[in-house]
């Protein structure tokens, strides 16, 4: 069974974090991690995956500047597609050449690889706005998260 | 015309790449077709493709291809992904 994620406007409040401490990108993870695990959709196993494909490849999870989409492929640890948003108190550095630092981490989890193609379409519509990241990382409430990535998810960037 | 992204788990970001391809290739008005893939399948899923499309740091795990390698930094900068495409099928 093919189960939509969920949309960006509509993420619920455990999986948003505000102004998480991290200290360094592995723990920048483990908290996209937790927010998966506190909203139902995974483990808190699924950080140690997510931070072993940087291992193996790389920090090219990291995206655009500023931005961090933290995932692993499906797994026995994912319970159910979802998405998080962890903004981060002071950016981490992941050791990559131009996006660094980091102060938003998105968590995505799947249970498909070919799953997410609304809800990633919507991402893409929502981040293509490179101001996005910066009005993220300064929310002070998961409403005005929300509100931010309904906004621009709606918006005809195309 | 045939082109895949290619991310370390063939969820997520390559997935991104290739909603914003598709949208350069758009501007370009150029006729593609863009697939995602991870880099462990990339021999197979790119056998056939002219280009590649992918992030700095996964260059060096793609191994060997005739494909164009074509490396974005920002996949959200349209204006990266449109220059560097049409430079690649131009």
């Amino acid at each position: 069974m093919s189960l939509p994620l969920p949309s960006l406007d509509h993420l619920p409040d455990p999986a948003i974090a505000l102004k998480a401490t991290a200290t360094d990108w592995r723990s920048a993870v483990r908290a996209a991690a937790s927010a998966l695990s506190a909203a139902g959709y995974a483990e808190e196993s699924y950080g140690d995956r997510m931070i072993a494909l940087v291992e193996e490849y790389g920090p090219y999870i990291v995206i655009a500047p500023g931005l961090a989409m933290a995932h692993a492929r499906p797994g026995a640890d994912v319970h159910a597609p979802g998405l998080a948003l962890v903004t981060l108190a002071s950016p981490v550095s992941f050791g990559h050449a131009h996006n660094d630092p980091v102060s938003v981490v998105i968590g995505l989890a799947a249970t498909e690889a070919d799953q997410h193609v609304a809800s990633i379409a919507a991402l893409a519509n929502v981040f293509n706005d490179e101001s996005i990241v910066p009005a993220l990382a300064a929310a002070a409430s998961r409403d005005e998260i929300r509100r931010l990535l309904g906004a621009a998810s709606r918006a005809d960037l195309s | 015309m045939k082109i895949v992204a290619i991310c370390g788990a063939g969820i997520g970001t390559s997935e991104i790449l290739r909603v914003n391809a598709v949208r350069a290739l758009e501007r370009l008005d150029i006729e593609a077709e863009v697939t995602a893939t991870d880099v462990a399948s990339v021999g197979s899923a790119a056998a056939d493709a002219q280009v590649i499309l992918t992030s700095p740091e996964l260059v060096g795990a793609i191994g060997r291809t005739n494909a164009d390698i074509v490396v974005i930094q920002n996949y959200f900068d349209l204006d990266e992904i449109t220059a560097k495409l049409e430079v690649a099928v131009g």
